[in-house]
This record gives structure tokens, C-alpha cells and sequence, in this order.
């Protein structure tokens, strides 16, 4: 290692990376000092409202906005649906935009909303999409797929088949900062806008059409953002809609956030997965066949397949599957943390800890021999070890047992596995770095930090670079007129900003030594900036604290660039080196107590072991790791939106009956990073995606193991714990 | 969560069917009537007779963080939104509107109320402690700096409405054990999952001693 000049310091040399580290806006944000988009108010603001369509299916005749606009305070309107032309303008799912005001209250907005009138005319509509018989003209073929001979391969009388349904309903996004923006209009064709995103460098296009204006008169602000998760990558109806009632108002602020029950509605769905599946195994344990068949919505516009049999997929020997996509009024569906993945794992793992039960097998013994169907070698080899690691700290052999929990009582206790995996390939970004003589660095990307740590790795690697404490390195992040980095989604974002940044700040140092050299006496090359110091290799007389050497810069600053590309040749990589790549694994286990009086499952303990390469922050990566397994237990027990048959709307679209979980409802969680050797060399994998995706499977093997059944679709709620119970439980 | 007494103001999931105002107009005459039997948590300042106010501005005066506020809105606005709206006051978070989530967690007589499901009106006469009061830039409350060290936060859209959460339960139970602090913090939400971090956050703050704004630690914690 170490033989390319940006290549990552060795092991030994690391004082900063892979240590744990306090995100660096820590106190700002814990304090309340940070400001949000939902924050932002500057002088002369309007308050932005949006009207909603109460019906899921319906064409709209009319809007009559003029008893709105006479309202004192109301300021602008915007009709936001095309109305007045032929055709009608359709709405295909309740929530869905109809039109806008801005006013200087709130309150008067809000009354302003109500004074508009519509006249829609009904339409049929379609919003329960699990019982695939009544979905009748509102499906279309998805994916077809076949390897080897499935069918022979479970006719073959030494193997054991197991048949099952699985499934997962929608969910939301349920981002605590709501969607929206603040936008004012600096003067007639440049446009301003405080943006709750995921895309800084990304979305000021998005603006430009419908206003016809530049993209680059579009400048994108967001220092902080409360939760996104794959749902903020538009500028949305919305944004447009502010930006318009700021331009009607002379260019005047409009806060346009939406509400709560709109966030439930409208701002991000994950799509529905339900399989029948068969799977089959030899006696031994050997997976040998895999048959599913499987849909799901994502509303109107389709949605991602979920990629079953996961993760062996084409690795395993004969499999057949076809997916379908069913059409439903219930809103857009958007990425939603690893875009399809956990829906797979809980078919999948599901089904294979049912054939696991089937043979009378240990389903951890189960993977660990089945381990070779991992996409590649290496992540079979994480898989073993991470097995290892996570039955260890769940002590599995001594808590699992076969189903059911035999003990006495009417709790029953049970452990389930899962293993995942994801890419988390870096993004393509850039960076520029500073160093001043008066000792400052600085450094700015158009980047934004989703609450992961992003502005605390920047500060690291920089930091760890150029030799320095953390707090010494200046991030500047979150506006759009910083050098472009990429979105942050797919868990791209500490690959593509720790590329560009440790490039940026190599070059930063190489041109600050060729600067400084002369006055030290020394060669570039000879010099070295270690514990706040600049000084000669070898050499302790010629030694200048960090100030000093940048002292001798005069008026003169450094001012670097770094970049992290989509891709390098194998010729580039000679010179720009490989500091990231992608493929990790990760094997979860939970451990339940259910309550078989009255159904309510409670979470013992969740174990998670995970890799993902080179770690620049242990802290924050423990972090995302911590979070991803609350956020599993809040989708395997809690979390579904739920479409009321009768009139087409979501019945929970407010944080009563959308329940996600409470600190009390989780657990005690036990995180483990892979690290070191083996696991270093790979440079940095993003982390955001891959730990999400098991906790669902995990939890619902956990409950199977307790009960003795499987509880077929999460929510794992008592109801249906209940359900499977009489079903044939405990037996 | 016992302490805290914001009670939901719709009833429903349609929150098209009663207006604020509406609602407003018709309870008016009714709290009247019960305020003065019935013993509230907030009571407004003893009125000879039922006064009604609105549904046109009104001027309100709010103690905040021990600065007397001046304002003019109508009698229908909470006081989370007198405080971000009118006030520029914007550490308590809006996220369910409606005593469900803590994200808008403030103190009022040294209580934890949800300030969604306060009206500016009612806290008239009260002392309303923010998140504000927590820091001025550069010293903060052990809390905050326990958050931090146990990284208690990730989006940080929660974290101002459980650091408040907190300080008042520590005030209460200065010593807990994890399970009273898991009951204690229970009427806050997060959708990062930052839980695991607020325990430890909550148990070293414990022991950081009392409620008081201090000095930042030097460096930056480096444990490995």
C-alpha cells in the first residue's frame, strides 16, 4: 500500500480515521441553533398552503379560487393542475395537488385553502393491492425470470420443498423535517431557494424549465435536512408552486412545508412486495431451487422489483420467478432506504428459515452452508465471519432453539437471522481546499450531511491529511455554488465526498510543501505535516508548528481541487489511486419475546454485524448501524400505510396511527463493525443502505421461532400474531 | 408520557372538518365555565368574567427563557408557532402538530409541555423555557454534551424536543435507572433511530450534574 500518493495512510499512521470521532455540528443541532429549511425566516415571509384532492380517483371540472384571493392577507395564488383545458385534468390518488396561496399568516393561508372551490367529478379507484384476485385490469408483467430446471430440480425425491407467502405493505417516509422550501426571487430571473434535500448540487435544474429560467440562476441552500431516506431528490409540484407565489408576490419569501398528513400522503411511499414462494433444499441443507411469484405497488407509476431470491439471486442453482406490477390510487412511490431490498429479504430469508424449520436444521448452520451463493467469494467469506460474530454476541447457541419456545408460560422467546447485502459505490463529486496563512482550512463542496456525519468525514480526512486536529478543518457544505458533488442516495455520499476530499487535500498539501520548502530549506518532497506541524522527515530541528509554516505563505493562499470520478481506467487508477469501491455484507439477529395472550411482540435484542470497508468515522458509522436496526424494528412491527377501501384515503396520515417506535420499544442493540485487516484494503463503502435491509426478516424469523409459525406480512402486529397463533402456532 | 400535558386539539384524521378558529369559537364559552371549577395544569390568569377574544388579532404577552415578549396574533396560534412564526424562536420543531412526537417539547413552570397543543393565549402569565436556554453559542448544558458524545442524534430534527425532554427529567429524576429513563422519554419520537444513543446520552448527563449552561470540552472526543 501507500505506493499512490492518495492513497489512505496505513494503519499505523492513522490518527483520525476509523477512531471515534463526535459529528461536528454536534452541538449545533442538539442545542436548537441549527436552522432547518423548516426554520428559515427571513423578513417579509409569506406562509405557503396547498389544497388537496379529498378523492383518490376524479377529474377535476373547476376551481374557483376567487373567494381565496379576496381574503385580506392572502397575498398570491396558483391553480396547480391544468384546469380549464381539454382534457380534464386527472388526479389519481387523494392528496394530490390541486392549488396553492401564499398569505402573510399562516393562519390566513390555511383559511384561504378552505375558501377555494372545486368541482371534481368521481372516478373509480383502486387502493388495496394484496389480494392479487381483486387486482383485475390493474396489473402489468414485471419481470419474468429462469435459471436451470427449477421444476425437475423439486420433483428430485431426496429434496425437501417448503411453500410459503410473505409479504410487506407500504410504508412511508415519514421524514420528521416535512418536505418543502423557501424561496424568494433576488431579482426577476434568479431564484433562491432554502431546500429540504438530498441533492444540493442536483435539483436547481429541476426549477429551471417550468420557470424558464437558468439552472445556474438557481441557487440551492440547505445546511441542515430532518430526514430524507430516499424522499427528497425533487423539487417537487410544491417547489415549483413556491417558487410561483413568490414570483406573483413580487419575488417576496414563501414558506411552503408541508403538512404533516401531506407528508404521510404524498412524499414518499415504499413499494409493497407479496410472494408465494416454493423453496428447496437437499437434506443436507444444499439450496438447490428457488419458484416465486410475486407483486407489489408503487402506485400508479409501477415500482421497483424486488431482487428475489436475495442476495444469491442468479447464484442460485435452478430458480424461476415473475413479478407483477399492480396500479393503485394511493400516491408516488419514491426510493425508500436500500429501494427494494428489504422487501426481498423478507421473502427470501423467510423462506429459506421456513425450509430451515422443514429440514429441522439450525437456520444459522443453514446460511453458513450456503454461504458460497453469495454474488462473490469475498462476500462469502464476510458472511461466514459475520455469522460467527453476530451468533456470538447473540450467545445463539445457547438462546436458539427449534421452533416453538417449549418452555412454560404464555411468553414465548425466539431468535431469527437474516443476512443482506448492497453496492455503496461512491458518487462523482468535487471539492476545493484551502489553506491560508493565517492557519485556516477550509473546505467546500456542494454536498449536504442527511444526519449520516457527512460534514464530520470531510472534516476528518482533511483533517487526518494535512496532519491536523478535526476542529481545525472548516466544513462548508449545503449550496449549491460550491464545487458539484453528488446526490446522497444508495449510500454513495462517504465514498464520493471522502474520494474527492482526500484527493482535494493531498494536492492542497503537495502545493502548500512546494510553497514552503525553500524556507525550511528542505525539498517538497522531504517535508511532512504530522500532530499540527509542518517539519522535515528526519529532521527535528527543522520543525515549524502549522502556523508558522503557513505564516510563510505571505498573502498568498493555497487553493486546491479534488475530484472523485464516476469511474477510473485501469491507467488512471496508476495516478488517481482507489480509495472506495462497493459490495458489503451484513448478518442480523433478533431476539423476541411474543406474548401469545396478546399478541404484542416485544424486542429483547437486535445484533448486527457489518461491514463496510474502510470506516472514517466508528462513531457515526455505529451510528447509521444503531439507527437502521430502529428503523427495522419500526417497519417489521409497526409501520403501515394503511388505504381504506371505501373512500380511497389513507386511514393513518398523522403520527398517532402511523406508529413508528419509541425509545422504550426497541431493545437493547448490539453493533458490530467488521474492521481491520481484510475488511480496510476494500477503501471506503457506503453504509446508509445495507444495515436497514435485514431487520424486518430478522424479526419476523424471531417470531416464527417463538410461535412456531410463520406470521405471513409485516407488520408483525398482535392481530396477526394472534391470527397465526390459532392458525396452528405452538404445535 | 405523564408529564407532559398537551392534549390533542382535532379529534380526527380530517383536518379539513374544524378549523382552529372554529374550534376556538366553540369552546370559547364552555372553558369559561370550567376553568373555574375544575383544576387545569394551565390556568389562565383569574378573569372577573369570561372574556372572549378573536377571532382578530390580539396582543399577547410571552415570558420566554425570562424575557417578556410582545406580539400581536390571532388567539388561535399555538405557541410553538407564536415562538417560530412571530418570535423567530425556532429550535422547538413542528413535525405532527398534534401532542404526538415531543419534536416541539418546551417548559412551562418548569414542566415539559408539548407547545403544539398550548395556545400562545393560555401561556400568558407562565415562564416558557426553550431549547434557547440551553446555550448561547459557545457553553452548553451537560445534556447537549452528553448527546453529542453518545452521538444522540443524526438528522437532529428530534434532538432540540428530546434535549428538553431530558433536561426536565433529569431535573425531576436526577439519578434514573434505564428503565425509568426509557418510560420517561417516551412521549418523543425519532425517525433516525437515534434511541440507543439517548441513553447513554441521558445516563452520563446524570451524572454531569445539574441543569446549567457550560463550557464545550476542549477537544474532540477521540475514543477508539
Amino acid at each position: 500500500m501507500a505506493n499512490c500518493k492518495y492513497d489512505w495512510p496505513e494503519a499505523k499512521d492513522r490518527k483520525l480515521i476509523g477512531k471515534r470521532i463526535s459529528r461536528i455540528d454536534g452541538h449545533e443541532k442538539a442545542s436548537g441553533r441549527a436552522r432547518y429549511t423548516f426554520d428559515m425566516n427571513p423578513g417579509n415571509l409569506l406562509f405557503g398552503k396547498i389544497l388537496r384532492s379529498p378523492y383518490a380517483h376524479a377529474k377535476i371540472k373547476s376551481v374557483d379560487t376567487s373567494e381565496a384571493e379576496k381574503l385580506p392577507g392572502v397575498v398570491s395564488v396558483v391553480v396547480m393542475k391544468p384546469v380549464g383545458k381539454e382534457p380534464q385534468p386527472e388526479i389519481q390518488w387523494a392528496g394530490d395537488e390541486i392549488a396553492a396561496v401564499a398569505a402573510t399568516r399562516e393562519e390566513i393561508a390555511e383559511d384561504a385553502i378552505r375558501k377555494i372551490k372545486v368541482e371534481y367529478d368521481p372516478l373509480p379507484f383502486f387502493v388495496n393491492e394484496e389480494d392479487l384476485s381483486q387486482a383485475e385490469g390493474h396489473t402489468k408483467p414485471a419481470v419474468t425470470e429462469k435459471k436451470g430446471d427449477p421444476e425437475k430440480a423439486f420433483q428430485d425425491p431426496d429434496v425437501v420443498t417448503s411453500e410459503g407467502y410473505y409479504g410487506v405493505p407500504v410504508i412511508t417516509h415519514c421524514c420528521l423535517e416535512t418536505h418543502g422550501h423557501v424561496v424568494d426571487w433576488p431579482d426577476s430571473k434568479s431564484l433562491r431557494v432554502y431546500a429540504s434535500t438530498q441533492g444540493v448540487s442536483a435539483i436547481g435544474g429541476q426549477f429551471a424549465d417550468p420557470l424558464e429560467i437558468r439552472a445556474d440562476d438557481v441557487n440551492i441552500i440547505c445546511n441542515y435536512v430532518g430526514g430524507g431516506f430516499g424522499s427528497k431528490f425533487a423539487v417537487d409540484t410544491w417547489g415549483i408552486a413556491a417558487a410561483k407565489l413568490s414570483k406573483s408576490a413580487g419575488g417576496k419569501p414563501v414558506k411552503l412545508l408541508l403538512e404533516r398528513d401531506h407528508e404521510l400522503l404524498v412524499a414518499g411511499a415504499r413499494p409493497s412486495a407479496f410472494a408465494k414462494v416454493r423453496v428447496a433444499a437437499k437434506k443436507d441443507g444444499t439450496l438447490v431451487a428457488w419458484d416465486s411469484e410475486s407483486w407489489g405497488t408503487g402506485g400508479m407509476g409501477g415500482s421497483g422489483v424486488p431482487p428475489i431470491p436475495y442476495p444469491f439471486h442468479d447464484k442460485f442453482p435452478n430458480f424461476s420467478r415473475k413479478h407483477t406490477f399492480v396500479s393503485t390510487n394511493i400516491g408516488p412511490s419514491r426510493a425508500w432506504r436500500a429501494p427494494n431490498h428489504p422487501q426481498a429479504c423478507l421473502i427470501t430469508m423467510g423462506a429459506i428459515d421456513d425450509l430451515a424449520a422443514k429440514l429441522n436444521m439450525d437456520p444459522v448452520e443453514l446460511l453458513m452452508k450456503n454461504a458460497d451463493l453469495a454474488p462473490d467469494p469475498t462476500l462469502a467469506k464476510y458472511y461466514r465471519e459475520e455469522l460467527e460474530v453476530a451468533a456470538k454476541l447473540a450467545d445463539w447457541h445457547k438462546n436458539w432453539h427449534p421452533r416453538p419456545d417449549k418452555t412454560a408460560g404464555t411468553v414465548k422467546r425466539g431468535l431469527g437471522v437474516s443476512l443482506h447485502t448492497w453496492g455503496g459505490n461512491p458518487h462523482a463529486g468535487n471539492c476545493a481546499v484551502s489553506i491560508h496563512p493565517d492557519g485556516s482550512v477550509e473546505v467546500k463542496l456542494g454536498s449536504q450531511d442527511l444526519g449520516t456525519g457527512t460534514r464530520t468525514v470531510i472534516a476528518i480526512v482533511v483533517a487526518e491529511t494535512l496532519g491536523l486536529p478535526v476542529d481545525a478543518v472548516k466544513v462548508t457544505i449545503g449550496d449549491s455554488k460550491y464545487p458539484p458533488d453528488g446526490p446522497s442516495g444508495g449510500s454513495t455520499t462517504v465514498g464520493g465526498v471522502s474520494g474527492s476530499t482526500r484527493r482535494g487535500a493531498v494536492n492542497a498539501r503537495d502545493a502548500f510543501f512546494a510553497a514552503i520548502a525553500p524556507a525550511l530549506g528542505a525539498k517538497p518532497e522531504d517535508l511532512e505535516a504530522v500532530d499540527w506541524h509542518v517539519r522535515v522527515k528526519g529532521n527535528a530541528a527543522k520543525t515549524l508548528t502549522w502556523k508558522q509554516a503557513c505564516a510563510k505563505l505571505g498573502v498568498k493562499s493555497i487553493e486546491a481541487t479534488g475530484a472523485q470520478k464516476p469511474r477510473y481506467t485501469t491507467e488512471e487508477q496508476k495516478t488517481e489511486c482507489v480509495l472506495n469501491s462497493g459490495g458489503v455484507g451484513g448478518v442480523q439477529i433478533a431476539d423476541v419475546s411474543v406474548d401469545t395472550e396478546t399478541g404484542i411482540v416485544r424486542m429483547n435484542r437486535m445484533v448486527a454485524a457489518q461491514d463496510c470497508g474502510l470506516i472514517i468515522d466508528l462513531k457515526t458509522a455505529e451510528s447509521q448501524v444503531h439507527g437502521a436496526l430502529i428503523m427495522g424494528v419500526c417497519y417489521a412491527l409497526y409501520e403501515e400505510k394503511i388505504m381504506d377501501r371505501q373512500t380511497g384515503r389513507m386511514l393513518n396520515p398523522n403520527m398517532e396511527f402511523y406508529k413508528l417506535a419509541g425509545i422504550g420499544d426497541v431493545g437493547e442493540l448490539v453493533v458490530h463493525m467488521m474492521t481491520g485487516p481484510g475488511y480496510d484494503e476494500r477503501g471506503v463503502i457506503g453504509l446508509g443502505e445495507p444495515p436497514v435491509i435485514s431487520p424486518g426478516a430478522a424479526i419476523s424469523n424471531a417470531v416464527a421461532n417463538a410461535i412456531g409459525v410463520r406470521v405471513p406480512t409485516l407488520p408483525l402486529t398482535p392481530d396477526k400474531v394472534l391470527a397465526a397463533i390459532e392458525k396452528g402456532g405452538m404445535a | 408520557m405523564k408529564d407532559k400535558r398537551g392534549t390533542s386539539r382535532k379529534g380526527g384524521g380530517n383536518r379539513n372538518a374544524l378549523s382552529r378558529r372554529d374550534f376556538l369559537r366553540a369552546g370559547a364559552t364552555v372553558s369559561g365555565g370550567l376553568l373555574a371549577g375544575e383544576s387545569r395544569a394551565i390556568s389562565a390568569p383569574a378573569a372577573p368574567e369570561t372574556q372572549v377574544l378573536g377571532p382578530d388579532e390580539v396582543p399577547v404577552t410571552l415570558r420566554i427563557n425570562g424575557t417578556e415578549n410582545n406580539v400581536h396574533m390571532e388567539p388561535r396560534v399555538t405557541l410553538l408557532d407564536a415562538l417560530r412564526n412571530h418570535l423567530d424562536i425556532t429550535g422547538a420543531k413542528r413535525v405532527c402538530d398534534r401532542g404526538t412526537c415531543g419534536a416541539c417539547t418546551v417548559m412551562i413552570d418548569g414542566n415539559p409541555t408539548y407547545s403544539c397543543s398550548v395556545l400562545a393565549i393560555e401561556a400568558q402569565g407562565h415562564e416558557i423555557t426553550t431549547i434557547e436556554s440551553l446555550s448561547d453559542g459557545t457553553r452548553f448544558d451537560p445534556v447537549i454534551h452528553a448527546f453529542v458524545a453518545n452521538d444522540a442524534q443524526q438528522c437532529g430534527f428530534c434532538t432540540p424536543g428530546f434535549v428538553m425532554a431530558c433536561r426536565a427529567f433529569l431535573n425531576k429524576h436526577p439519578h434514573p435507572t434505564l428503565d425509568q429513563v426509557k418510560k420517561g422519554l417516551s412521549g418523543n419520537l425519532c425517525r433516525c433511530g437515534t434511541y440507543h444513543g439517548v441513553e447513554h446520552a441521558v445516563l452520563e448527563a446524570a451524572g454531569m450534574g445539574h441543569a446549567g449552561v457550560m463550557a464545550p470540552p476542549g477537544a474532540p472526543d477521540r475514543k477508539s
